[in-house]
């Protein structure tokens, strides 16, 4: 029976990389670095939405690492005991929100805002340090990047929570009995003793953020070239992908495909990692759900 | 101070004792302090993570409550330029796809997930390990796949490519619910059945599967909310459709794909539409995830 | 309840275990000390002194409330919302439950040892010793090294681990562990070390070397040990409290002295009972 399914997975790879090799055959193997992206011209270089891809992932990780992680602890440790349950079961609730809504708030809600009140008042207190460069225009980098933080911060939250509650006891205990703070406890005990776990967790919503699709193309402004600032409007591979599939054909489609390849691999390395370092907490069946 | 000792002046343990408590008590406000700013800044972040996930879900039923009307209900999308319109085929394509994405993964996601559950060998680790995987996976590239899959093979787009594409999403996520949820079952029962001469299917059907219920519900629900919001493959295989769609052989459209079109239009009722769309998609999926929680812990109960 | 300041006259016909009279000044003592969880009492009105260089020993069947009152010493129960801890404990002259007494300086002064070893995973075996130090602002490398080599020998683990103390602490066996940690309470220089079942946790032959252990550890630190194991009560220590849970299941303390004399006439009745085996 699991063979159907590894029938299809094998299936699934396979087609990609079929229906990119024309592009490998036609273009060789180095425009995936490349940096022009103009199929008028046939180029196909790949580079501007690799850059997209990292730089809004790492803008969302860079945030979710601590807050998530702060988060978490006030769920598994501060929050009193009969509130507990309720707020972890709400942040988790949250992760089944779909991207496409957080898109469509994204773009109505925040980008104003953003183009408005926060990317002025960011440019004039962090404008020095050359990355607040351009016109404020609220689509771009910025915006797709804080999505996708709201959006992986329930993975996050929920999977370090997990491995942080259960952190024996006795070892909390054993760390009080000797003197130490309460912030002591969790920095010297409570965290390091849940390390693998969390940075399974924080694997996992990279993963999630590098693959997200709609979220990012309905914020990100779409534009093909390298982005020079925090500020500017750019493009991702998947969105790259979403926006040019339904109309491109010939090279340019094996272009796509290739892209689609290139995510592909990114994928499975990135949730590989990942899953490796989580190892299936007791949650297994549920988050798997709840959490990917 | 204990009078055991010797010389309480020459006495090293005594001295350490004097430069343990001297260290401990001068650094003891730092240490406080420093332990309120980090405490508080969990608080704070707690609080910060709180806030837009709150927003979110504000924002889309003040603006998506005005949406529903029954011309919302009733009425198909239209194009760009034309007042009014619907989501009714969006709420068909959504449905159907749904329907035959669950119809056909629920049983084969559950037989794997059966299967896994009674193996233990490294076939069974290596599959479990690619089903973790690819509950991960970038969902555009599953869209891709349904278009290399059923939309070339076929010459069109179709539901049924869209319901292939949002199947394969939710396979994983099945079985491993499933897995789980049988693995948690207690030894004796299947072992009672056994014993008393019954066939390893038969344990499989009337036991083990009767007493994984809750936590196959809850999986399954899930997984189902998860892939009725997809929207990334449906964009690749369904390719939408302005006109009331039955036939899952043709393209349809979606919800999602209607949130996802109608965003970047300045028309204010296609943006309209689309905060409605948006309102109800949410209100589905969250009522699939609360309902499976609830679901689960009443039927926890109903089995004691 | 009996009165725990023996007389003379008593303290001259003991039998087995000690019979000197108690040196000095009680290094704690207990006034009226009561625990309660959310209202429900779990220990009533325990009152006793525990003297230097002692081995005192809280003895009674399971359920009669020795770990909780053991806890109260050290103020464990502060992160329990629902716990209450009346009464007076004083160590020397600190008001041990009073606002103005911070609790991590308490215990530096009141160590614990628990009943299953719990050394900190991700520690080596030299950070685990020096724990204690580092989370109470000990920086000089000298006083560090200093006080866990004094630790680990005094915990007779020094020998074996020398020249590993980089490893980690997981690759120590059962009473390996236990014996760090241990080292890891004696390296703060507490006054007093609470044990709660230090040895239930460990194979016989770990628990003699622990029993042997805390034997000669009575004279660096005085030592309040929770056993629900009366021949290793009657092997180690000094004096014991034995406490019996009354009909509202709260713990109270029936008596309390010199350990020889307890077990072989005892005041009460009750603990005639509990000595001969009877129950518990």
């Amino acid at each position: 029976m699991g063979a159907i399914f590894v029938g299809l997975v094998a299936w699934f790879i396979i087609s990609m990389i079929v229906q990119a090799r024309p592009a490998f055959s036609t273009l060789g193997f180095s425009w995936i670095i490349q940096k022009t992206w103009d199929p008028t011209h046939n180029k196909y270089g790949l580079l501007p939405f690799i850059l997209g891809t990292v730089e809004t992932t790492a803008i969302a990780m860079v945030l979710a690492l601590p807050i998530g992680l702060g988060t978490a602890l006030a769920l598994a440790y501060l929050v009193p005991h009969r509130v507990r349950q309720g707020l972890s079961s709400a942040v988790e609730l949250l992760a089944a929100v779909p991207s496409v809504v957080y898109g469509l708030w994204g773009l109505i809600v925040l980008a104003p805002l953003f183009r408005e009140d926060v990317e002025p008042f960011l440019t004039s207190i962090l404008g020095w340090t050359g990355l607040f460069n351009g016109p404020n225009e609220g689509v771009g980098l910025l915006l797709a990047g804080i999505i996708l933080f709201v959006m992986v911060l329930p993975t996050m939250v929920a999977i370090s929570r997990d491995v942080l509650a259960v952190v024996p006891s006795e070892q909390v205990e054993g760390a009080m009995a000797l003197g130490a703070t309460r912030w002591q406890v969790l920095r010297k005990v409570v965290v390091p003793g849940a390390r693998t776990g969390i940075l399974g967790a924080f694997t996992l919503a990279t993963g999630r953020a590098l693959g997200e699709t709609v979220a990012v193309a309905l914020v990100i402004g779409n534009s093909p070239y390298i982005a020079h600032s925090v500020k500017s409007t750019a493009s991702t591979l998947p969105a790259l992908i979403v926006n040019n599939f339904g109309e491109a054909t010939g090279t340019e489609l094996s272009a796509l495909f290739g892209a689609g390849l290139v995510l592909l691999l990114i994928g499975i390395t990135v949730n590989a990692v990942a899953r490796v370092l989580v190892r299936s907490t007791a949650r297994s069946g549920a988050a798997s759900a709840a959490v990917a | 101070m204990t009078t055991l000792t010797l010389d309480a002046s020459t006495d090293p343990i005594l001295e350490r004792r004097r430069a343990i408590q001297d260290a401990a008590a001068t650094s003891l406000g730092r240490r406080k302090i420093s332990s309120k700013i980090a405490i508080g800044i969990c608080w704070a972040f707690l609080a910060i993570a709180i806030v837009p996930l709150v927003a979110v879900i504000v924002y889309v039923v003040v603006k998506g409550l005005p949406a529903w009307n029954t011309d919302f209900f009733t009425q198909s999308t239209v194009p760009e330029g034309i007042p009014g319109g619907g989501v009714w085929n969006a709420i068909v394509g959504t449905a159907e796809i749904g329907f035959f994405a669950t119809a056909v993964t629920v049983p084969i996601g559950l037989l794997c997930g059966l299967t896994l559950a009674e193996s233990d060998g490294r076939i069974a680790a290596a599959v479990r390990f690619t089903a973790d995987v690819m509950t991960g996976m970038p969902s555009i590239t599953i869209g891709i796949f349904g278009y290399i899959a059923i939309v070339k093979t076929t010459g069109q787009y179709s539901g049924l490519a869209g319901a292939f594409a949002i199947g394969f999403i939710m396979l994983p996520v099945i079985m491993r619910a499933g897995e789980t949820a049988i693995r948690g079952v207690p030894r004796d029962l299947s072992e009672a059945a056994l014993a008393l001469g019954a066939r390893r299917a038969t344990v499989a059907r009337r036991v083990l599967v009767p007493a994984a219920l809750p936590g196959i519900t809850t999986g399954v629900l899930l997984a189902v909310a998860r892939g009725l919001g997809e929207t990334a493959p449906l964009l690749l295989t369904i390719f939408g459709n302005q006109y009331l769609q039955w036939n899952p052989t043709k393209p349809m459209e979606a919800l999602p794909l209607v949130i996802y079109n109608n965003s970047s239009q300045p028309y204010a009722n296609l943006l309209q539409i689309a905060w409605g769309a948006a309102l109800l998609l949410m209100v589905v999926v969250l009522v699939l995830s609360v309902g499976s929680r609830v679901l689960a812990v009443f039927l926890q109960r109903e089995r004691r | 309840m009996i009165d725990p300041t023996p007389t003379p006259d008593v303290a001259e016909d003991l039998g087995s275990g000690t019979d000197e009279p108690p040196a000095g000044e009680p290094v704690m003592r207990l006034q009226d000390v009561a625990v309660a969880f959310a209202g429900r009492a779990a220990v009533r009105s325990v009152s006793f002194d525990v003297y230097p260089g002692e081995i005192t020993a809280l003895i009674g069947p399971s359920g009669s409330g020795k770990t909780t009152l053991l806890r109260a010493l050290n103020r464990l129960h502060d992160t329990e919302r629902s716990a209450s801890v009346t009464g007076t404990i004083l160590l020397g002259d600190t008001d041990v439950n009073a606002d103005s007494t911070d609790p991590t300086l308490l215990r530096t002064r009141v160590g614990m040892v628990f009943q299953r070893p719990n050394p900190f995973p991700t520690m080596s075996i030299y950070e685990n010793a020096v724990a204690g130090l580092r989370f109470n602002g000990v920086r000089k490398k000298a006083l560090l090294d200093e006080a866990a080599e004094s630790a680990l020998i005094a915990a007779a683990l020094w020998e074996s681990v020398r020249d590993r103390l980089k490893a980690h602490a997981s690759t120590l066996s059962g009473g390996e562990q236990q014996r760090l940690c241990i080292a890891r309470a004696l390296a703060v220089e507490p006054e007093v070390l609470l044990m709660d079942e230090p040895t239930s946790a460990l194979d016989p032959i770990a628990t003699t070397r622990i029993e042997e252990l805390i034997g000669e550890l009575k004279h660096r630190v005085t030592i309040i040990i929770v056993t629900h194991n009366m021949q290793q009560a009657m092997r180690v220590s000094d004096r014991c409290a034995f406490l019996l849970m009354g009909e509202d299941k709260a713990g109270e303390l029936i008596e309390v002295g010199p350990t020889g004399r307890l077990f072989s006439e005892p005041s009460d009745p009750r603990t005639l009972d509990y000595v001969n085996g009877r129950f518990g």
